[in-house]
């Protein structure tokens, strides 16, 4: 059976993308972030996952204002890199695993989560950026990536309760799949920043800290943020914190704690990250 | 009908894209959308105003857009991920859009983020901004 070896979660600012692109990441405030992600690299490299959901949000590129989808999973065999105005990233194809995918829509939407499922999807910053996290610059991405796109553009987001609910019929999901399969949950987005408006350039590394503690040890205490207290102390943008408790929910209660990275600012927004090991998926 | 007030219009400097500015702006974010084509943009530079007629938009959403109002377009349903495709079309950074929004200077605005960004204390809410005190 598949099994969830653990969660990840980075931001997914566009900046650092760029940084990648443009080969800029030796310069001083670029080392900053990138130096945060060596020891993440060389732990996926021994982790080794078969499969990682990639939880993300689209950012105008695969979807517009025409259409709107809360959860949407993409079951196709591959996802191009979507132009996002500069022309697409020069990144791999993502290459997905439809079965798999297949398998999750069926089983959480009777679990009653009514997914939008995509069969043909480009991907933009949102998830590939969080991929060179992960996994520096290869020709190809070393393993499926299944993306999650959640809607947290249009208010309301899914409240973070929901996104943690929705965890746990992913965890369900994954578990009752019959291959033997190694899985990596990435959730992506934040820390905390606002890109719109006169409050533009909130940071608040008080609430990012004890956001990256309770969602390594106390979560359900995660769930019962109201959106309107992440607008007014994460950002506006702040919001797509929930996108990481989808991660949360779909591993163990309990869960080992490999490894934090927290640094301000990476553009506008403060990256966070942390690597998160299941008991049970050793 | 007016717009509705919300809990959320109480957070200081802060235009939230919600359902009601989702209906409201869709002219202006489906026009930004088209800015992701490059034939578009061509058209749109050629002559702002005429381009600006193929979309459903009202003058105020027209005007705003002609002079670049990046908050003007936000408050009257404009997203930011759609408007920041007008900024790239004239050629400007994230963070120079950014800087306009917060009507600082490009190179004042990235010293704050270096210094540790905008403070939450005292930009939680209109009152505590107002009282510069502490939400009780």
């Amino acid at each position: 059976m598949a099994r969830i070896i653990g969660g990840a979660t980075t931001s997914h600012v566009p900046a650092i993308g760029a940084a990648i692109d443009l080969k800029k990441t030796d310069q001083p405030y670029w080392q900053r972030v990138f130096s945060g992600f060596e020891k993440t690299k060389q732990w996926m490299a021994e982790a080794k996952p078969d499969v990682v959901i990639g939880i993300y949000n689209d950012h105008a590129s695969a979807f517009s204002v025409e259409l709107v989808p809360t959860f949407a999973l993409g079951c196709a065999a591959e996802f191009p890199p979507a132009d996002e105005g500069w022309g697409p990233r020069p990144v791999p194809v993502v290459k997905g695993h439809p079965e798999l995918a297949a398998h999750i829509a069926q089983s959480v939407i009777l679990d009653e989560f009514d997914l939008t499922v995509v069969n043909r999807m480009e991907v933009d910053h949102g998830l590939t950026v969080p991929l060179n996290l992960l996994f520096g610059s290869p020709g190809e991405w070393p393993c499926p990536v299944i993306p999650l796109a959640v809607n947290v553009v249009l208010y309301p987001p899914p409240t973070g309760n929901r996104c943690f609910q929705f965890g746990r019929a992913l965890r369900k999901a994954i578990r009752s799949y019959p291959e033997d399969l190694r899985v990596l949950v990435l959730g992506t987005g934040g820390m905390s920043h606002q890109i719109s408006g006169p409050r533009a350039g909130l940071i608040n590394s008080k609430f990012d800290k004890a956001f990256l503690d309770n969602l390594s040890r106390d979560p359900k205490k995660l769930t019962r943020i109201t959106h309107l207290e992440y607008m007014r102390e994460a950002g506006a943008e702040g919001i797509e914190l929930v996108m990481w408790l989808i991660m949360r929910g779909a591993l163990d209660d309990k869960v080992d704690e490999v490894y934090r990275f927290y640094t301000v600012p990476a553009s506008n927004t403060a990256v966070g990250h942390i690597i998160l090991a299941n008991r049970s998926g050793k | 009908m007016p717009r509705q007030p919300q809990e959320y219009d109480d957070i200081p400097g802060t235009f939230v894209f919600d359902a009601e500015r989702s209906r409201q702006g869709y002219g202006i974010n489906m026009f930004c959308m088209s800015l992701m084509k490059d034939e578009n943009r061509k058209a749109f530079r050629a002559s702002e105003a005429e381009y600006l007629k193929r979309f459903p938009l009202t003058p105020e959403q027209a005007e705003a857009i002609l002079k670049r109002d990046y908050n003007r377009m936000l408050e009257l349903g404009g997203n930011i991920y759609y408007t920041a495709k007008l900024g790239a079309t004239d050629g400007h950074s994230f963070q120079h859009l950014a800087a306009v929004m917060t009507g600082m200077s490009q190179e004042d605005y990235a010293a704050m983020m270096l210094a540790g960004g905008r403070k939450v204390d005292g930009n939680r809410s209109k009152t505590e901004k107002t009282r510069g005190k502490k939400r009780g």
